[in-house]
């Protein structure tokens, strides 16, 4: 309940404003306005902010959330509220169609793609017949509860916030859950995600039509309380508007995307009316102003002012800690009988000219640790890669309990309880080390998006992050608990990538460098429990450069040399091989 | 349709392009330096041409002004973020670009301003001012904030762009310009009219891209700027100043689109806020070309300008969508190619 309570409190003082003596009406269409933006904003926090895919377009998806309306309730006499689902719902399909093209694209082509759409469809709104070309559409009626019409900016005020509001809470029930966690992992590219189950298309797709829905309520909205839509506000500078909102107010955070608004529609306000009267009546005076207080704050606070604000709070906001006697059933077996977990047989990879795995076989057995190791560039990781679907083979067949892997892609590797680390760790830097482990759940929880915004996720949930806990407690890391992932030495956030492989439930875990950066105390602890996982059952592959730590440890050893396997044995042979001391240490003179 | 009808939407379409090619090839330049989108890539479109169209009418534009006041704000900025060792050195050549540069610039114009001023005195001194407000918005704008992310940085550049589009209604006003052509001179080829207008324009943007090419393959600050946009630490680390780099960028893109301003203004009237459709276009024939390959940007600039032309003859309503929605077989072609592993980004 005490989280909830800022929100609560918050609310209730919106609740009041317009009921106070003395508020003039103008701030109460200011507020309105803020609202309007701030959910379009908030569409963008999740978008862009958190998911990482920047978005030019959204002024477009108001509009047609606005158009749809307008046309429904004006020519066809549709009553306003029938025609909220059907604005949503176009504006859902339009970021579909969309959002099928554009977000597969990486980088800097998605803002640029989105900017060339949404002047598209602008100019669209502003040249059909049956939208009013630039005239637009207008006469559409008020919203109304029975006989009450909300005509006033005061009485639509209650509809407005009561969205923002209601929006503000959905989004961030599906930030904190299963499905929120895989599109906060969206923002540091899809490798690790994938490799733990995350539909990385599927989830930019959602964060994109949930982005546009909340525009086109936005528009729904913005319809009904200026009775009239016309293409101006759906334009290509709306849509460049959205977005600093949502970057000045803080782009990661969903009240940032409030705080946003508030600043630059109120910014815009006070330059509009205040600037003529210093300057004379300059024309676009405040345009001036405004561009550059907009870099002057970026200068200032890169961040956005949320972030900011926040930092300065003197008590910092409480984390419950997961019940960890809550249990999650394991992961489906499939029925193996085969003593061989792991069968490479000639796996080939060729990059070009180089061929990065040349042939290479060997097998895991269950209950077995193997290290694979070799000079750099030898290709460990690549086989790694191969292993999980990372990258597909160009040659040869691997067979995980005797079932062949035919190039499947990671999400269906790991699916076979294949997990693993990274050589360069991929964790979520801005999420704790709780959630960053938890993804490694995913494939273990069912809900779904809409199931987290409405909280009914909350048993399934308390499941995941109980193991999540029960495993970081298992590689000793209790006390980071609810630290930011990013804030951990190198070393602890390679034992935070095996605790999230470990949620995984799997029978034979991948590690890439696991000792790497880890003092010598770790580093027999790791040891330590790497033996207790054999112990249990599971079987480790790991690829090391400290020898000490792999001879030490290692049930047996493959060798690669230049893509080709040298030798595979127990570490005492490994030790003699001349093949070996060869790769290492050169030739003798 | 008749030949000749065709072959005028070409000639009209090319012509259209080269000046996107031109602006394609900046944005690109930029963004492959400093990951800048250069919004106000427009506004130097509009700065060079319509400085250019009231120098030729014998006025002094305000841009010249406006560079001075910038190097002030440069100048600031760079005591105080060199506050902690200031070098006599760094003082005066600060001074010489910051002040110096413009106030000589601002007097220069006042000299030679007039009726009669020659036409390429005048271009000359439009490519100066737009040079310098270019080299300062870097240093202003982008400079302090060039290590935060690309998103941070293109809304830094939409502040940029609405600035200085208000600004250039308070220089130009709301009226458009027109300048006076560079030649007069015209060819004619069958049914065509070449104009030296729009030969100038072909000859400007073949140039260019030469120019460009041979800069970025053969000159040692060319692989500089090529290695800044590779990697900004590693160009640090073996003593590329990334900051410089920077500015070279902006300098190159500002006097592109100065230029491409002054060939197109005396063909067709801008207005004010003309650039930022026209640098969007250019932006469009650079995604189509990936923000990287610059003969790719060009070809496509090419495909746009032609695109365009004949939109605008069978549809004029809906030329804009069709332009701007030229981009989606385009991306979904990248999108269907995209590479299977993707770098990992912040």
């Amino acid at each position: 309940m005490t989280q909830r309570l800022p929100l609560i409190i918050f609310a209730l003082v919106m609740a009041v404003i317009p009921l106070l003596p003395g508020v003039p009406p103008f701030w109460i269409v200011l507020l309105d306005n803020i609202g309007l933006a701030a959910l379009v904003a908030m569409g963008l926090v999740l978008l862009t902010g958190v998911g990482g895919l920047t978005s030019f377009g959204q002024a477009a998806f108001c509009g047609f959330g606005a158009y749809t309306t307008a046309v429904l309730t004006t020519a066809y006499g549709v009553s306003p509220w029938l025609t909220l689902p059907a604005s949503l719902l176009v504006s859902g399909i339009a970021a579909v169609l969309l959002g099928l093209v554009t977000v597969r694209l990486s980088g800097h082509y998605l803002p640029l793609g989105t900017i060339a759409w949404g002047i598209g469809l602008f100019y669209l709104f502003s040249k059909l017949e049956f939208l009013g070309r630039n005239d637009g559409i207008s006469g559409i009626p008020p919203l109304s509860i029975g006989a009450f019409k909300m005509l006033s900016p005061d009485t639509i005020y209650y509809a407005i916030w009561v969205a923002v509001l209601l929006s503000a809470l959905l989004t961030m029930n599906l930030l904190d859950s299963r499905t929120g966690r895989a599109i906060r992992a969206l923002r540091r590219g899809h490798v690790a995600a994938e490799a733990f189950g995350v539909q990385t298309p599927r989830a930019k797709l959602l964060v994109f039509i949930y982005a546009a829905v909340l525009a086109g309520l936005s528009g729904w909205l913005y319809a009904h309380f200026q009775r009239a839509a016309n293409p101006t506000p759906f334009g290509a500078q709306a849509g460049i508007e959205y977005l600093f909102i949502a970057v000045v107010g803080g782009a990661g955070y969903v009240w940032g995307g409030v705080l946003g608004a508030a600043i630059v529609v109120i910014l815009k306000e006070v330059l509009q009316s205040y600037l003529p009267y210093i300057f004379g009546g300059q024309s676009q005076l405040e345009t001036i102003v405004f561009g550059i207080m907009l870099v002057l704050l970026l200068q200032l606070a890169p961040q956005g002012v949320w972030p900011w604000l926040m930092s300065k709070l003197p008590f910092k906001p409480t984390r419950k800690t997961p019940d960890t006697s809550v249990k999650l059933e394991h992961r489906e077996r499939a029925p193996g009988t085969s003593p061989v977990l792991l069968h490479i047989e000639k796996a080939r990879k060729q990059f070009g000219g180089v061929l990065a795995v040349n042939d290479v076989s060997f097998d895991v057995n269950a209950r077995e640790i193997v290290a694979l190791i070799g000079p750099n560039g030898a290709g460990k990781s690549t086989t790694f890669n191969l292993i999980t679907g990372v990258l597909s083979a160009t040659g040869g067949k691997i067979f995980v309990q005797g079932k062949e892997v035919e190039n499947a892609p990671p999400q269906e590797v790991v699916k076979l309880g294949v997990s693993r680390t990274f050589q360069h760790v991929k964790l979520v830097p801005d999420m704790t080390v709780l959630e960053n482990v938890a993804i490694g759940a995913h494939l273990r929880g069912n809900s779904g998006a809409i199931s987290s915004m409405l909280r009914l996720d909350r048993a399934d949930e308390a499941k995941l992050l109980a193991e999540a806990a029960r495993q970081i407690e298992r590689v000793g890391l209790s006390d980071q608990i609810d630290q930011l992932a990013g804030s951990l030495s190198l070393g602890q956030q390679r034992i935070v990538e095996i605790a999230r492989a470990l949620c995984v439930d799997p029978m034979l875990l991948l590690l890439d460098e696991p000792a790497a950066g880890l003092r010598h105390m770790e580093k027999q602890r790791l040891a330590a429990l790497l033996r207790q996982l054999r112990d249990g059952g599971m079987s480790v592959l790991l690829v090391e450069h400290d020898m000490g730590f792999v001879m030490d440890l290692a049930d047996r050893i493959v060798v690669l040399d230049f893509g080709t396997k040298i030798a595979e044995g127990t570490p005492a042979a490994i030790k003699r091989n001349p093949d070996v001391i060869k790769a290492y240490l050169g030739a003798a003179a | 349709m008749n030949t000749t009808i065709m072959l005028f939407l070409l000639q009209d379409g090319i012509t259209n392009g080269a000046i996107y090619a031109l602006l394609g090839l900046a944005l690109v330049l930029v963004f492959a330096v400093t990951r800048v989108i250069l919004i106000p890539q427009g506004e130097f479109v509009t700065y060079g041409a319509l400085s250019y169209a009231m120098l030729a009418t014998g006025q002094v534009p305000g841009t010249a002004r406006l560079a001075v006041a910038m190097g002030l704000v440069a100048f600031a900025l760079d005591l105080f973020f060199a506050r902690k060792a200031l070098h006599a050195r760094l003082v005066i050549r600060s001074v010489a670009l910051n002040i110096a540069f413009p106030t000589a610039l601002l007097g220069l114009v006042y000299a030679l301003v007039g009726p009669h001023t020659p036409i390429a005195v005048n271009i000359a001194l439009a490519l100066l001012i737009v040079a310098a407000i270019g080299l300062f918005l870097y240093r202003i704008a982008f400079q302090p904030i060039a290590h935060t992310s690309v998103l941070v940085l293109l809304i830094a550049s939409v502040g940029c762009h609405l600035a200085l589009q208000g600004l250039g209604l308070v220089f130009f006003g709301a009226e458009g310009l027109r300048g006076p052509a560079l030649s007069s001179a015209a060819v004619t080829a069958g049914p065509l009219r070449f104009t030296g207008q729009s030969l100038a324009v072909y000859g400007l943007t073949v140039g260019f891209i030469v120019a460009l090419w041979l800069f970025f393959g053969y000159t040692k600050t060319g692989k500089a700027l090529r290695a800044t946009a590779v990697n900004r630490l590693g160009a640090r680390l073996v003593g590329i100043r990334t900051t410089l780099s920077g500015q070279i960028a902006f300098l190159l893109a500002s006097v592109i689109g100065a230029i491409s301003g002054i060939l197109i203004v005396p063909i067709t009237t801008l207005y004010y806020d003309t650039g930022f459709l026209i640098g969007l276009k250019g932006f469009i024939a650079a995604i189509i070309g990936g923000l990287v390959s610059y003969p790719l940007t060009a070809v496509a600039a090419i495909v746009v300008g032609i695109v365009e032309a004949f939109s605008s003859f069978y549809a004029s309503n809906f030329k804009e969508v069709i332009v701007f929605t030229l981009i989606l077989p385009v991306l979904v072609l990248r999108s269907l190619a995209a590479p299977q592993v993707e770098e990992e980004k912040d």
